[in-house]
């Protein structure tokens, strides 16, 4: 009998240990083409015959033609003021919807859910007019049009914090507004400060989408190299033209924005995980 | 129902504010905010008279005047006229309808607003004054502040695009005869168009919408399945660095989903290095089309979708499968059951039972994946003569359409064709689940 366990545990991690190859292998892949001495995106063996620094040294110094660093700033900009405001957008709407009762809460809450049916970038042409017509498409205005684009109609994500809200004992609150509270400074004083993994996990999700969103960014930015995102960045180095110069490189910028972005996104899945087990503890 | 109560009931001065928004305030004592209401109506008119109109005028006929030189006697040279652009026309008219309808709900405002403090009046009762109204907007009506800009944004950012794109389904803008600039209202051509199944585009619709449900049919199941036993193969009890194993599989999901697509890509590809590998381990002699035979290309695209699809349901699944009661288990092993028997009888309903909302929602972003379908495949192979390939899916076809072929009216036929084929489903299958109806079961 216990042999037979024993077996049977060995079986199951050898099968572990093969999807593990196979998941990791193409991870494995680019971190080492990142490493290629040899250019261009044919290659003739896994391993590499050369190893060089290279493709990294040029991705941040090499800006006359794809100008890596600058998108990453951008980038980083766009990220961080659509996160505040996102954040700010996606709490309220959630403690409207889950503390407040108003005689729209239940329509709004249907058409919340009604629109997240309509595929996302169906609107997207239309965003773009919406956007000219108020004079955001060109020059330095379409970094403010890339952000209103990711932050303006964030609100209507709330449905995950809405949930973590809904965990939290009504008595708290009503305790609170006995001893003389607005709804205001309930919300202020003691929602947020329980709040805490949600508020991590709701600024994670909006600081991650704008570095991993190329859709709307092609559409907005369209052929002003200047302000580009690096996941437009990372796509043109893929296109026929740049793509034999460039290939190495897309690997190394590949890896460079994947390592903080996996990092964020294993954090923002733990406070996820967190948030789900609910907000004051039994 | 308020607002017929207040018309019914107000006095003159009360119905005279319908006219003149904020008369009633005004001469009730709460000044500022008479007056507030009063300078919206007057903002309101003059926008109206000086843009407004014009715009709302344009949209039935959506403009007609061309761009052009036009001979001008008394200076006698050509001058260039800019002709009407029909798609501003109709953006401008929908935001002019939208502002209208905020009008009419804030002068309905307005009336109530009158007609409380007239009551408030008569009854010799307390009348809010304009401090007292602000301090409210933080506490008994703080859904108003907190919602304003949240609501704002929606509507310019979501719905205001999403009546433009549905409004171009029933116009023919598209390159077909030149309709660029100028167009027109066709009514319900497009949709006939669309369901016609002898002409070219009605064939090419049907077999993508055929192959949109297969692939979210497979994708969703598929994943759920297999990423459930993944999650129970590192759950269960011998299984040593379970943590270990877990990371191993997050990772792939947790670098951006374009940078594992088109790394995915350019290993799958005709030279990529997987053919390369086969060819020298001498498996193949031709390399394997992974892309350029339609179904080949199909199952590939399902294959890379496991690839990112099973870690993500192990990770949503892990929390919920440890909440299945042991005893349930125990039980059935005690009646004899084997794994496969446990699994299907007691993991598998429980788990349905708990996570329909969570499959729904998987269902709705397969039908809506584009990354996977753009990034890795593109779409191809494309048939001569189409407008979409064989791994096309809904929502691709419709970038195609708008973004390569300039089509936006069929565009917007596509969007809202996968918007009523979703929401028939899901709004059905959502409102029979448990956390719909029991909203507030726990509060």
């Amino acid at each position: 009998m216990r042999r037979k366990k024993k077996i049977k545990n060995i079986g199951v991690h050898l099968l572990l240990s093969v999807l593990a190859i196979i998941w990791v292998s193409p991870l494995f892949w680019i971190v080492l083409t990142s490493f290629r001495a040899q250019k261009g995106a044919y290659t003739s063996s896994f391993f590499p015959k050369e190893y060089t620094l290279n493709n990294y040294i040029k991705l941040f110094t090499d800006t006359q033609i794809l100008n890596f660093p600058k998108m990453f700033g951008n980038t980083l900009f766009i990220a961080v003021v659509s996160c505040i405001i996102s954040t700010f957008f996606v709490l309220s709407v959630a403690y409207c919807m889950s503390r407040l009762r108003f005689k729209l809460r239940k329509p709004m809450m249907n058409i919340a859910m009604i629109l997240g049916l309509f595929p996302a970038f169906m609107a997207m042409v239309a965003v773009y007019y919406i956007l000219k017509a108020i004079g955001l498409s060109e020059g330095a205005m379409i970094r403010v049009a890339l952000i209103l684009v990711y932050s303006g109609s964030s609100g209507i994500q709330f449905y995950i914090a809405k949930g973590f809200f809904d965990t939290i004992p009504k008595s708290v609150d009503e305790a609170a507004m006995l001893d003389g509270a607005t709804k205001w400074q309930v919300f202020t004083r003691i929602t947020i400060p329980l709040s805490k993994p949600i508020i991590v996990y709701t600024v994670l999700t909006t600081f991650i989408s704008p570095w991993v969103d190329f859709i709307f960014a092609r559409v907005i930015c369209r052929a002003n190299a200047e302000y580009y995102t690096v996941a437009i960045g990372l796509w043109q180095m893929l296109e026929k033209e740049y793509v034999d110069n460039w290939y190495t490189c897309f690997a190394a910028g590949a890896v460079c924005i994947s390592i903080p972005i996996a990092i964020l996104f294993i954090l923002m899945q733990k406070c996820y995980n967190e948030s789900m087990s609910g907000a004051v503890k039994g | 129902m308020d607002l017929i109560n207040a018309i019914k009931k107000g006095d003159l001065i009360t119905r005279a504010s319908a006219l003149v928004m904020g008369l009633g305030n005004i001469l009730r004592g709460q000044i500022i905010k008479g007056i507030l209401y009063l300078a919206a109506e007057i903002g309101f008119i003059v926008f109206m008279a000086l843009y407004g109109w014009q715009c709302l005028a344009a949209l039935p006929g959506l403009g007609s005047r061309e761009q052009g030189e036009i001979w001008n006697e008394a200076l006698g040279v050509y001058e260039y006229v800019q002709g009407d652009n029909s798609l501003l026309i109709l953006l401008y008219g929908i935001a002019v309808l939208f502002i209208a309808t905020g009008f009419i709900c804030l002068w309905a405002g307005a009336v109530k607003s009158a007609y409380t403090v007239q009551v408030c009046r008569e009854q010799n009762k307390h009348v809010n004054t304009f401090a007292e109204d602000v301090k409210s907007l933080f506490d008994k009506n703080l859904h108003k502040l907190l919602l304003s800009l949240p609501v704002t944004g929606i509507l310019i950012f979501t719905i205001l695009p999403l009546i433009f794109m549905i409004a171009m389904a029933f116009t023919n803008y598209s390159k077909v005869d030149g309709h660029l600039v100028l167009f027109d209202w066709v009514g319900l051509d497009n949709f006939k168009q669309m369901f016609d199944v002898s002409g070219s585009l009605g064939k090419t619709f049907w077999s993508v919408l055929g192959w949109t449900i297969v692939w979210a049919v497979f994708a969703t199941a598929l994943n759920y399945i297999l990423g459930m036993l993944l999650a129970l193969l590192i759950n269960r009890k011998g299984t040593k660095i379970k943590g270990f194993w877990r990371l191993i599989f997050i990772l792939s999901i947790a670098i951006p989903q374009f940078v594992s697509l088109l790394v995915m890509r350019s290993m799958l590809s005709q030279d990529g290095i997987i053919n390369v590998m086969l060819k020298n381990a001498g498996l193949i002699e031709k390399a394997l089309p992974f892309f350029s035979n339609a179904t080949w290309a199909r199952i590939t695209v399902i294959v890379v979708n496991l690839w990112i699809g099973i870690p993500y349901t192990m990770m949503q699944v892990t929390g919920i499968l440890q909440n299945i009661p042991m005893e349930l288990y125990e039980a059935a092993e005690v009646d004899g059951a084997g794994p496969i028997v446990r699994f299907f009888k007691i993991t598998l309903p429980y788990m349905l039972f708990v996570t329909t909302p969570y499959l729904i929602t998987t269902f709705t972003a397969n039908i809506n994946n584009f990354n996977i379908v753009y990034l890795l495949t593109k779409g191809d192979p494309v048939l001569s003569g189409s407008t979409a390939g064989k791994t096309d899916l809904l929502v691709t076809w419709l970038y195609k359409m708008t973004v390569d072929y300039q089509y936006y009216n069929l565009g917007a036929v596509i969007g809202i064709m996968t918007f009523v084929f979703l929401a028939i489903g899901s709004l059905l299958v959502y409102r029979r689940t448990k956390s719909y109806k029991d909203e507030e079961g726990f509060q």
